[in-house]
């Protein structure tokens, strides 16, 4: 029983304490790994790619892995309902507060100014996942115009335009684009 | 019940065919969710995806509780979360159980790198739609503007440019009422 409540509370304090998901989490589990002593430092970086590969959220693929990995298919269930909790209970308080105070003329401009701040922070996502995808580093860099060619990963490049059309102009669904963008890749990017 | 039901189907759907986590779902979910079922309204969206990433958490798993709490309460969120949660568990272990180092084949490589440039343009075109709903005039256009500038160039947390349109929305509203006032 112990592995099981050492796994549950372990991803539940991961769950509660990480802001900005996957990612931001990653290194709150290499923490929490290492404190059981459970895994190397290598088998880790293998967590990462896998999560990265396989579908869904990263801290789930990441909690499934850790909890296979302590205790069996059990651990794996526990650490991933551990890590999902605190969202939910979180989310739901939250939404409470929100409908409570629906009519505040105050609580609506609040979010009249948060749509436009939410929809720069994602427009600001899409820098950071370029320089990892169609560029080699910063895209705010002397590079580009210095080594634009070592710099700009062509087939990435032509992916992505293909996509924005597609996307934008014959508004194709992403999940039909993420299926066709996966197989090009595989035939070609290699 | 048939809603419980087709809140996973659709959240396991989203849950299998998109990569990477976090943002890279978003796309899909706004699709599904404003475009497809009309579950939520553009701005409901951007509403849902603001109070998502300003709490702990992963963003679909907290997108999926506000969806399924909006459509059919506790029942609906916690089928929502069901959805997309299983495929990012069920694929870890068939992978551990069954088919062993994958990430290191050339074939999942380029697929995923593939993905990952198809997501960048996505995430776009989706930021596009939502600011044409919610971009409407120049303060917003500001803000909208002074969010992406402090995260990019300043390496600000995304909470603190949450936290910022929220401030700058309320002195907008503080700053009107008390012009309405004087007139």
């Amino acid at each position: 029983m112990m592995p099981f409540v050492n796994l549950f509370v372990m991803f539940f304090r991961i769950g509660f304490f990480s802001f900005g998901g996957g990612y931001a989490m990653l290194p709150l589990i290499f923490q929490g790994v290492q404190d059981f002593g459970i895994m190397t430092a290598a088998e880790f970086s293998r967590l990462v790619a896998l999560s990265q590969v396989t579908p869904g959220p990263i801290a789930v693929n990441a909690a499934t892995y850790v909890g296979y990995q302590y205790a069996g298919i059990g651990g794996a269930f526990v650490a991933t309902a551990g890590v999902t909790l605190p969202s939910f209970v979180l989310v739901l308080i939250a939404m409470h507060f929100i409908r409570r105070f629906q009519e505040s003329q105050a609580l609506n401009a609040v979010l009249t100014g948060i749509r436009p701040a939410t929809v720069g922070m994602i427009a600001s996502a899409v820098i950071f996942l370029a320089e990892n995808s169609l560029f080699n580093g910063s895209v705010f860099s002397i590079n580009v115009i210095q080594h634009g060619k070592d710099y700009i990963n062509l087939l990435p490049c032509i992916i992505f335009i293909g996509t924005i059309v597609l996307a934008g102009k014959f508004n194709i669904g992403p999940i039909k684009l993420t299926v066709i963008a996966g197989i090009i890749g595989a035939l070609i990017v290699r | 019940m048939k809603l419980i039901w087709e809140l996973f189907f659709t959240f396991l759907k989203i849950g299998t065919f998109t990569f990477g986590g976090g943002l890279a779902m978003l796309p899909a979910m706004r699709r599904i969710a404003v475009e497809e079922k009309a579950w939520l309204t553009e701005e409901e969206m951007v509403d849902c995806l603001a109070l998502s990433q300003s709490l702990p958490g992963m963003l679909a798993v907290n997108v999926a509780v506000y969806i399924g709490n909006r459509k059919k309460n506790l029942i609906g969120s916690i089928s929502a979360v069901l959805g997309v949660v299983l495929p990012a568990l069920v694929s870890i272990l068939v992978i551990l159980l069954f088919l062993g180092r994958i990430e290191d084949n050339p074939y999942v490589q380029g697929a995923f790198e593939g993905i990952k440039a198809a997501s960048v343009a996505l995430i776009l075109v989706a930021a596009y739609k939502m600011g044409r709903q919610t971009v409407k005039n120049k303060l917003e256009a500001m803000i909208a503007l002074i969010s992406f500038a402090i995260i990019v160039f300043a390496g600000v947390n995304a909470i603190w440019a949450v936290v910022f349109g929220g401030l700058a929305g309320l002195a907008a509203y503080l700053y009107r009422r008390k012009k309405g006032r004087c007139v």
